[in-house]
């Protein structure tokens, strides 16, 4: 199993799957792996941002990563069970503000995060590498990102706060 | 549910107005190039692309941008963006877009900016 944690949590520990924080508010999400599911997925960070009044450009935040990580399941994860499991989170820690936090969670082979190569506008441009930015988005977009994977499958749990 | 990306093109002189309109992802993305050649090959020496109507561009779709703003720069010509989410200039700003190809906060003053000199 690799665990890396690309952004420190603030404050708290993130919450672990399947334990509320806080009066936390879960919802689960199955969506198979095909085409512009990872929209149908982005309809609920939507909806639950606004529950929490989450300004509208940090939900786009949310949406874009969410749309990252579902992605890069699409295309690398070879899920064993051709589908990626999502849960939505919101809640507020002790003393602080309220979150959004998301969990993608696919079944597949898993990667070796660490060895994954950081892109760069260089290399983008002048090497002709133009694919490779999902997790960089992610992590650029997000207040917090941990992934965890192993031969059992990857998890990105990524929270943004209010 | 269908999130395809629709995409109007004007043509004004030797300037291609470009306005999406949804998810801009591969699909979306090579629809816009598709249109965006057409118009270089039909004598267009710039590109306004209007994104108002679009809240996200996935990386794939930025990777497909990228490519058109490569050909754009290949002819000599110019590619402005405008009206762009402020998560969608952030993603193209963490891509390195916005190092090559300009982006302004209006339609006007990206038709402005690609006017011919004098």
């Amino acid at each position: 199993m690799h665990i890396l944690v690309d952004k420190p949590m603030s404050r708290r520990e993130v919450a672990r799957p399947g334990v509320s924080e806080l009066g936390a508010r879960e919802i689960s999400l199955t969506i198979p792996v095909a085409a512009d599911m990872e929209i149908v997925a982005t309809a609920q960070a939507s909806a639950l941002g606004e529950f929490i009044q989450m300004p509208r450009d940090k939900i786009d935040e949310v949406k874009l990563a969410i749309v990252e990580a579902c992605i890069n399941a699409f295309e690398h994860a070879h899920s064993r069970d051709d589908r990626v499991h999502l849960t939505f989170r919101v809640g507020r820690e002790e003393s602080g503000p309220e979150f959004l936090e998301v969990e993608v969670l696919d079944q597949g082979e898993g990667f070796e995060h660490l060895s994954v190569e950081i892109p760069s506008p260089e290399k983008t441009f002048e090497e002709g590498k133009k694919r490779g930015w999902g997790l960089q988005i992610i992590r650029s977009l997000m207040d917090s990102v941990a992934i965890t994977s192993g031969d059992w499958g990857t998890r990105i749990l990524m929270r943004k706060y209010k | 549910m269908s999130e395809a990306c629709k995409i109007a093109v004007e043509r004004r002189g030797d300037v291609a107005i470009f306005w999406t309109d949804g998810y801009i992802n591969n699909q979306g993305g090579e629809e816009i190039a598709r249109q965006a050649y057409s118009q270089l090959d039909s004598g267009a020496r710039a590109l306004v692309m209007n994104l108002e109507k679009t809240r996200i561009v996935n990386s794939i779709g930025i990777s497909i941008l990228i490519e058109v703003l490569e050909k754009v720069m290949d002819r000599k010509g110019a590619l402005a963006f405008c009206n762009l989410t402020p998560t969608i200039d952030k993603t193209f700003r963490i891509m390195g877009l916005a190092q090559y190809a300009a982006i302004y906060p209006t339609q006007e003053e990206a038709l402005r900016a690609v006017a011919p000199a004098g």
